[in-house]
């Protein structure tokens, strides 16, 4: 296994009374594709907003434990987590560009970080929409409403958003569950050429789609984590019976 | 481990993610946080304000108990004399000319009243000096006027009170309102029977109505039908309570009088009518609201045992949404409870306390309109009307409140009625 | 029995039917008769010229400038603080925390409050308290604000319109998905910064609509401005904020009760009349068409 960049110690999460998540132990490696598989509600997208923080969003969470990031404890008090967010990027399940035009939606990144040169800029929406393999596709149309684009290449357009800021992780949360088979293709393609330079985590529903992608499998039960390991392990001979069951399609 | 991982590596650090103040982030956040505090504020600062200026309401007829008359009344009754006369002196007599009079003699009423319409500029720049030096005179104003008030015939026309300390609470129970004559009598009876008379006229006509016409829109409209309904009623709520009551005073008014055949022209009756037409909107959207929130299992299960359509939207539906049209009721009676424009032109402004709904009546909230521009501020008339104002405000207080407790959230836009 | 339920149930469908088309025809019989009352009357010249010979000819310019100005000036006044608060409402505050139920509270009631409270609150708050505080401060004493003027008629005007812009600005907001915040959130964008680019250009329809429904609102009211500011007759324009003002609905009222020839000037009081509900009904109509199309695009 190669270095870990985020470690999770303990991390249980309440939504008020409600466990969602409890006492998960994980290591997840840099540069790597993790997924996160298993029913639905059984806690794994909840815990994929947990690593940049999003559940801060929600009043009635509370969360114990601790998430480490190259040794540091992003849940310290003295932790900013408008930079922290900058840092791990996150695609989310429906695809949500901003009603502005596909360059805006890029340089809206840069902008909130304070880049006004129109120069600099035209060149990172450049590079980021390169990087996320839309270029091609609208580079003829940068100041067309991003609204105007297919479900496909809005999510690509919203990884190329991502890009945009110089995250080091970025977190997807079932990126692809609302797009065709040819769409779908495309991202996962492009997740394999992004992992050369990012840690990807992502959240999927599709069994295939974490065998194709990942190289770890992370298998969540009902808020709990069962089983972590190489994918090809965990998708041939899991150590535990119901990650067996879920994989077979007993379950879930 | 491959070799470009060696590089700089931890960006996660302490250093680049320590927690930073921005200061534009605090100072938004505050600047909206204390933007909110306004909407508390403004009822706060409506009691407190509304309640203080009737404050002097209370304080003539005290002070009158302690101090002797002073003997610099003089100028006092001067400023009503140059002020008033035309309205105080006119007002009982016309209004009694009206009781017996026809139909034709309302425009000539209205030319009886209209030196105080004509002159509501000079009026106001009359009372100026009062108003502007007010907080030195306030006090001197005070004795003026309380003796005007107090030594006058007061006493000598309702020999019945006991204590002049309990002089202000009876006569405000009075059955009297002439505050502009010589001797001012401010009852309040005439103008809670008026406002009673009008709202319950008005409520009369608008609820059934509009249940009804709820009802149809929820239960037995088809859906293209009843997206057309709804906004097209709510648009009555945008009519102006100026035009309403300009439709009433003109066209109404005249219409109703044929039709029944009754002597005064503008009465309770029309007012009534009239406010019912800007309580509709109301009372409708909150039960229409109120009928298609009922959730469509209910339904479902009455039309399954047999029922028809229009048994189930009254044995079950309706039912169901009792709360929601109590509620509805309710801010309806706000709404014409506190309407001033159409109770101005259309009730016939005369503060009588008979039953008769063919009567003309003057309203609480009509008092205020009518009388405010020609009084002297900071005199007791002029607290009165705040005090009344006071009473509307509580009072409408109160029914938001219980309302509130029926149909909890959603409530402004409905008020509204858009 | 069969027959009489049927009997019932037409009764009941006849009745509630009926209920819908009266109501719909006062609409109907309210605008034809204000119509055919004013047309006459109404004319480019009508609109544009200063009343003359008292009132008995001439136009109603004066009256419709005051309006403007007063829905003007309440504009500037209420639409900032009500889409602040609407801001406060669905941004920031917890919607459990008291302080957020206090304050939707105090919007609801705000919005039920008899509209000549708020008159009496601009006599007793704005002239005899600010104007003449302000009088006594800065002018030592001499009468310039404590007295009614449109200044005070206009604020007292934005508290009475303050709920609808609130209303109608919080429920656009709400109407800007989750996923827009969130995905501003997770590029590192600070909550004010997605709130001002995102939350706001997203809701701008609504600040409209609200906009649009204060103005109606402002320009139909007449008990609020009774006595802040409205005058019957001046022979200038207002030109600064301490004048007072002509204005189009208290036009109305005085015409058509307190003036000495109501029969003659009553094709003017129609025409006036005409003019006020094409106005307030034009804005309604439009606020209605705007909403409707954003309710759709929610869809």
């Amino acid at each position: 296994m190669k270095e870990a960049k985020i470690i999770t110690r303990d991390l249980t999460l309440h939504y008020g009374q409600k466990m969602a998540l409890n006492s998960i132990n994980i290591q997840i490696p840099e540069k790597e594709v993790t997924a996160f598989i298993g029913p639905s509600g059984c806690g794994k997208s909840t815990f994929l907003r947990c690593l940049n923080r999003m559940n801060d969003l929600i009043p009635s969470v509370k969360i114990k434990g601790e998430i480490v990031i190259d040794g540091l404890n992003i849940y310290q008090k003295k932790i900013d987590v408008v930079n922290l967010r900058k840092k791990i990027g996150m695609v989310f399940q429906k695809s949500n560009p901003f009603a502005k035009s596909i360059f805006e939606n890029i340089a809206y990144g840069p902008r909130i970080n304070g880049h006004n040169n129109m120069h600099k800029l035209k060149e990172i929406v450049e590079t980021s929409l390169k990087n996320a393999a839309i270029w091609d596709e609208v580079k003829d149309r940068l100041h067309d409403s991003a609204l105007g684009l297919s479900g496909g290449q809005q999510q690509r357009l919203c990884i190329a958003r991502t890009l945009a800021v110089e995250p080091e992780i970025i977190l997807m949360d079932e990126p692809a569950s609302a797009l065709d088979p040819i769409s779908t293709g495309k991202i996962e393609e492009l997740i394999f050429e992004l992992k050369k330079k990012y840690t990807i985590v992502i959240v999927t529903h599709n069994m295939q789609q974490a065998a194709r992608v990942s190289d770890y499998t992370a298998f969540f039960y009902l808020g709990e984590l069962i089983e972590h390991g190489k994918t090809r392990k965990i998708f041939t001979t899991p150590d535990i019976k119901q990650t067996e069951e879920y994989i077979t399609g007993r379950f879930g | 481990m491959n070799s470009d991982q060696a590089k700089p590596a931890y960006i996660f650090t302490a250093e680049s993610l320590r927690k930073k103040f921005r200061f534009s982030e605090f100072f938004a956040e505050k600047l909206i946080t204390s933007v909110a505090f306004l909407s508390i504020a403004v009822i706060i600062l409506i009691f407190f304000f509304v309640f203080r200026e009737s404050l002097p309401a209370f304080k003539h007829r005290l002070k009158a108990t302690t101090e002797e008359s002073r003997a610099s009344a003089g100028n006092k009754p001067e400023n009503y004399g140059s002020s008033e006369p035309a309205t105080s002196e006119k007002k009982p007599e016309t209004y009694k000319g009206e009781e017996k009079g026809t139909t034709e003699k309302k425009p000539e009423t209205y030319t009886g009243a209209e030196p105080t319409a004509a002159k509501k500029p000079e009026t106001y720049t009359g009372a100026e000096p009062t108003a502007a030096n007010k907080p030195e005179t306030y006090g001197a104003v005070k004795d003026t006027s309380v003796s005007a008030d107090e030594v006058n015939p007061d006493e000598s026309l309702r020999p019945s009170e006991k204590a002049e300390n309990q002089g202000s609470l009876i006569s405000l129970f009075g059955i009297e309102w002439f505050p502009v004559s010589e001797n001012p009598r401010y009852g309040l009876i005439p103008l809670f029977i008026g406002t009673f008379k009008v709202t319950m006229i008005a409520i009369l006509f608008a609820a059934p109505i509009s249940i009804l016409a709820a009802l149809f829109s929820s239960s037995f409209a088809p859906p293209w039908l009843r997206e057309w309904i709804k906004p097209a009623i709510e648009l009555l709520a945008g009519f102006p309570s100026v035009v309403i009551g300009f439709f009433a005073l003109m066209v109404m008014a005249t219409f109703l009088q044929n039709m029944f055949g009754y002597v005064t022209r503008l009465n309770s009756f029309v007012g009534g009518i009239a406010m019912a037409l800007a309580s509709i909107p109301v009372i409708f959207t909150i039960t229409e609201d109120a009928l298609t929130a009922i959730p469509a299992t209910y339904k479902e299960a009455s039309l399954a045992l047999g029922a028809s359509k229009w048994q189930t939207a009254v044995f079950v539906t309706l039912p169901a949404a009792t709360p929601g049209i109590f509620a509805a009721v309710l801010l309806g009676v706000g709404r014409v409870f506190g309407e001033t424009m159409i109770a101005l032109m259309a009730t016939g402004n005369a503060a009588l306390s008979g039953l008769n709904p063919f009567e003309s009546v003057r309203t609480l909230a009509a008092t205020i309109g009518a009388e405010m521009a020609e009084v002297v501020f900071g005199d007791m008339h002029y607290g009165i009307l705040f005090l009344i104002g006071s009473l509307l405000f509580i009072f409408n207080f109160s029914i938001n409140a219980i309302a509130e407790f029926y149909i909890k959230g959603k409530l402004v836009r409905k008020i509204q009625g858009r | 029995m069969r027959l009489k339920n049927k009997i019932i149930g037409g009764a009941i469908t006849v009745s509630s039917a009926l209920s819908v088309i009266l109501i719909i025809a006062v609409i109907v019989i309210i605008l034809v008769v204000t119509i055919i009352g004013g047309k006459d009357k109404l004319s480019w010249e009508f609109l544009t010229s200063f009343p003359r010979e008292g009132m008995m000819e001439g136009g109603i310019f004066p009256a419709i400038y005051g309006t403007a100005l007063l829905v003007i000036i309440m504009s500037i006044a209420a639409v900032p603080f009500g889409a602040i608060t609407a801001i406060y409402l669905s941004e920031y505050a917890h919607e459990k925390s008291w302080l957020a139920q206090t304050i939707r509270f105090a919007v609801r009631t705000l919005a039920t409050v008899p509209s000549i409270i708020f008159g009496l609150f601009g006599l007793g708050f704005f002239i005899q308290f600010v104007g003449a505080g302000m009088d006594n401060w800065f002018l030592g004493g001499q009468l310039k604000w404590a007295q009614p003027n449109i200044l005070w008629a206009s604020l007292t005007m934005a508290l009475l319109t303050l709920p609808v812009v609130i209303v109608s600005v919080e429920e656009a907001i709400r109407t800007v998905p989750r996923e827009l915040r969130e995905a501003s959130l997770a590029l590192g964008a600070t909550k004010w910064q997605t709130i001002w680019k995102v939350v706001i250009p997203g809701s701008i329809s609504g600040i409209m609509t609200g906009t649009i429904l204060a103005v109606s609102r402002g320009a139909g009211e007449v008990a609020p401005i009774l006595f802040t500011g409205a005058a019957y007759s001046l022979a200038t324009l207002p030109t600064s904020l301490s004048d007072q003002f002509m204005n189009l609905g208290y036009h109305i009222y005085v015409m058509s009760t307190q003036s000495s020839n109501v029969d003659q000037t009553l094709p003017i009081q129609f025409a006036t009349t005409l003019v006020l509900l094409m106005l307030t009904f034009t804005l309604n109509l439009t606020a209605v068409l705007i909403r409707s199309r954003l309710r759709r695009r929610v869809k």
